[in-house]
């Protein structure tokens, strides 16, 4: 349910961007570009208007930057050629850290870049020396000279392509902390310390090659990684972006600006239109309207406000126009409260210790272990201290943290483009690793379990027909869906709205009205969730609307009973409304009328009973015990703090998404272990024919490429099934 | 063995002008819109069309 724009109302100016030569140019975003035809037709429709120097639409980004003549800067002439072309478009702030993640990921790849080239081209050495190794010619002074063309070419590129690992080594060093980086720094600087010593020295062993291959290897898993945060957090801006980037502000002199929320200050006055969002905390200056404050509370009904009532911030405005004073800032509004529970869940959720993290833990301790006691017990044993290192150097060479360093990266990015692909955004490895091992799921009922719009109940075509020109011309969510159950068809003429109570126009020149109970006559309150309709002086006739269960909602709960999963239904809603849902679904455990502090209560009661919970849920009054449950799911349609706090966004109508997303993270769970099996497996044989000196260069090489092909191999099969 | 003196120095060149290629391909933004430059070899240039 994002914002809607008005382009013809709102001023857009705030969006544009002034460039160091007094241009101006502009970022759109346009989810729905998707080919060839698209894109050549928004960029000519945008390049033809008036005052547009260039225009240029990245397909894989949807991302439209239009840039504009001096001074001819109109954003507003943009976003609405692009709706009449059928391309619904946004503003959209590209922002800093964004600019800074990309040249982390640019730096990445040209250390891959070097690296490969490293590699590359060191082997073009070592292969003669490997020859030599199985008893080919090779004189002593060739043999000196390949290690050194090996070594010049070798320990450069890998002092170059090291550097993201010497750097986060020296950083958790300094925090007196030894991450995974540690043990890779000081095994490829000793690799090449005792090549460039046996080089000198006119020795056999040089692992040049093999110090480059690794960092290589290495590099591949980082960028793997960088790959997978990169995409998850474009695609969470994108989401954003088009959620409530702007409020309507009154100028100095009554003009409509549309502000950025967080440039709104506490006294701005506001206008927020039927069917828009109450931006931050606010008072009603004029008008008269429903707020729907589904997304805060969970509740479904609509609440009358008038002159004077207080609205939070994220409420939706159904009926009529208001104007409003702002309260507070957007960062104080009433969601403060909310974000602190959910910084208080987030700060548990990092305490949560990685899959690749646990095992480096056990590894990098045997490991050098292992390499320091193969270096004393060989010199001990009476090898010579210089024999004696080589075989340690060995040990550290072929037992290398690929599985850990590539596996994972490789499992977790293909899970996320298996899952990317059916409409889920997965935002980061650890929320798959999470989400694999929940064993109950908790659901938010109103936005998640049903729809969170409401539909016409058992609708009669010949009824609809005759109220459905009047709904056409309101905006009230109740009237909409009446006229979206008639279909298209002819408006009623003369048509005044009444705030909070309904609409009145005419209809073959007869007049009519669509509204509440009270407003065609009748008495009594009426229900919430019904509306009346009469022509003067006939008779009435009522439609009655609920929120519908989402199409797959049956299914997609037996799908997670089928998984061994248990349910559980927890909702702000009234209690009637919920045991309607819970009936209709078979749910035996739910509770209604909950606050956001009851929900999180619950996910922690859950959690010290030793459960797993998966939290779905959308509302601002889900965002808490989002945060705090083992992992966390959020539609598109939810709110910015929601989506923040879910681990993992779906999009689109069906929630299928959540058992699609729960069978992919399992095997990538199944596909991680796979691969720490194989790896110990493979260490088990190396580092013992490396300690009895075994291996030499050309063994160490092989062994710790196909090594890495294999786990990596392994990792595509994640969810390759169906 | 003389010739290896000047081989090896002329693959490496090679393989630096490779890296070097990529580079300046990185920079110059190739990789930021695979989808769009798959897509724009579909799209006719106005200019291109024959008049009629």
């Amino acid at each position: 349910m994002a914002l809607t724009y008005d382009p013809a109302r709102a001023d857009l100016s705030a969006f544009l961007r002034r460039r160091d030569d007094g241009r101006e140019s502009l970022d759109l975003l346009v989810p729905d570009a998707r080919c060839a035809g698209c894109l050549s037709k928004i960029e000519r429709t945008v390049l033809a208007l008036p005052g547009v120097a260039a225009a240029r639409l990245n397909l894989t980004q949807k991302r439209l930057t239009v840039e504009f003549g001096m001074g001819m800067g109109d954003a507003g002439a943009v976003v609405t050629a692009l709706r009449r072309l059928g391309y619904p478009a946004s503003p959209y702030d590209p922002g800093r850290a964004q600019v800074a993640y990309d040249r982390e990921g640019r730096q990445l790849v040209l250390a891959l870049a070097v690296a490969g080239f490293g590699v590359m081209n060191t082997m073009m050495f070592s292969v003669p020396l490997w020859a030599g190794l199985f008893g080919q010619e090779l004189g002593p002074a060739t043999r000196t000279l390949m290690m050194w063309f090996s070594g010049l070419v070798g320990a450069p590129c890998a002092l170059y392509a090291g550097q993201p690992f010497f750097r986060s080594a020296w950083r958790s060093l300094k925090a007196r902390r030894a991450n995974m980086d540690v043990p890779i720094s000081i095994g490829v600087i000793l690799t090449l310390a005792i090549s460039f010593s046996e080089t000198l020295l006119g020795g056999r062993d040089a692992y040049f090659d093999a110090a480059v291959s690794l960092l290589f290897l290495l590099l591949v898993g980082r960028w793997l990684e960088h790959r997978l945060r990169a995409r998850a957090s474009s695609a969470a801006a994108d989401l954003l972006a088009l959620q409530a980037p702007t409020a309507t502000v009154f100028g100095p002199d009554d003009a409509l600006v549309a502000r950025p929320l967080a440039e709104v200050r506490p006294g701005d006055r506001l206008l927020v239109r039927p069917g828009e969002r109450v931006p931050v905390d606010s008072r009603i200056l004029s008008g008269r309207s429903e707020l729907d404050n589904s997304l805060l509370t969970g509740e479904t009904a609509p609440a009358p406000v008038a002159i004077g009532d207080e609205c939070r911030a994220g409420a939706l405005n159904l009926s009529g126009a208001l104007r409003l004073v702002a309260n507070a800032r957007s960062e104080e509004s009433a969601v403060a409260a909310i974000a602190r529970l959910v910084e208080a869940g987030a700060q548990s959720k990092s305490r949560y210790v990685r899959l690749a993290d646990k095992a480096a833990a056990i590894y990098v301790p045997v490991v050098h272990t292992v390499a320091l006691l193969t270096f004393a017990g060989g010199w001990a044993l009476g090898l010579g201290p210089r024999e004696a290192l080589i075989r340690a150097v060995a040990v550290l060479i072929v037992t290398c943290p690929c599985a850990l360093g590539l596996a994972v990266p490789a499992v977790q990015i293909t899970a996320s483009a298996r899952l990317f692909r059916r409409g889920v955004l997965v935002k980061s490895g650890a929320a798959l690793e999470r989400l694999a091992e929940v064993d109950h799921v908790v659901f938010d009922k109103t936005g998640i379990l049903t729809e969170g719009r409401p539909s016409l109940l058992d609708p009669m075509p010949r009824t609809l027909a005759m109220a459905a020109p009047l709904a056409r011309a309101s905006r009230h969510p109740l009237a909409r869906a009446l006229a979206e159950a008639a279909g298209a068809g002819p408006l009623a003429l003369e048509v005044t709205e009444r705030a909070g109570q309904g609409v009145e126009g005419t209809i073959d020149g007869r007049r009519a009205r669509l509204g509440r109970a009270g407003f065609l006559g009748l008495a009594g309150a009426g229900c919430e969730t019904e509306l009346w309709f009469g022509f003067d002086g006939d008779t009435r006739i009522r439609f009655r609307f609920a929120d519908r269960l989402r199409p797959d909602a049956h299914e997609t709960l037996a799908a997670l009973a089928a998984r061994g999963l248990s349910v559980e239904i927890l909702s702000g809603d009234v209690a009637a409304a919920v045991e309607r849902v819970a009936d209709t679904l078979q749910v035996a455990t739910w509770r209604g009328g909950c606050t956001p502090q009851d929900k999180a209560a619950r996910i922690d009661a859950l959690t010290r009973e030793g459960r797993k919970v998966l939290m779905v849920g959308d509302g601002l009054n889900d965002a808490a015990a989002l945060a705090r449950a083992h992992a966390a799911m959020a539609p598109g349609s939810a709110l910015e703090a929601s989506q923040n706090a879910a681990d993992l966004v779906f999009s689109g109508e069906r929630l299928g998404a959540v058992t699609a997303a729960f069978d992919v993270a399992r095997s990538a769970h199944r596909r991680a272990l796979e691969n720490f099996g194989f790896a110990a497996l493979y260490n088990s044989l190396a580092a013992p024919a490396a300690v009895l000196g075994l291996v030499n260069p050309f063994v160490a090489a092989l062994a710790m490429s196909s090594s890495s092909l294999l786990v990596t191999l392994n990792a595509l099969r994640t969810g390759a099934r169906r | 063995m003389n010739i290896v003196m000047f081989l090896a120095p002329l693959s490496l060149g090679l393989g630096l002008l490779a890296v070097g290629a990529f580079w300046w391909s990185l920079r110059a933004g190739q990789y930021e819109d695979p989808a769009g430059d798959a897509a724009r070899i579909l799209v006719d240039d106005p200019e291109d069309r024959p008049a009629d």
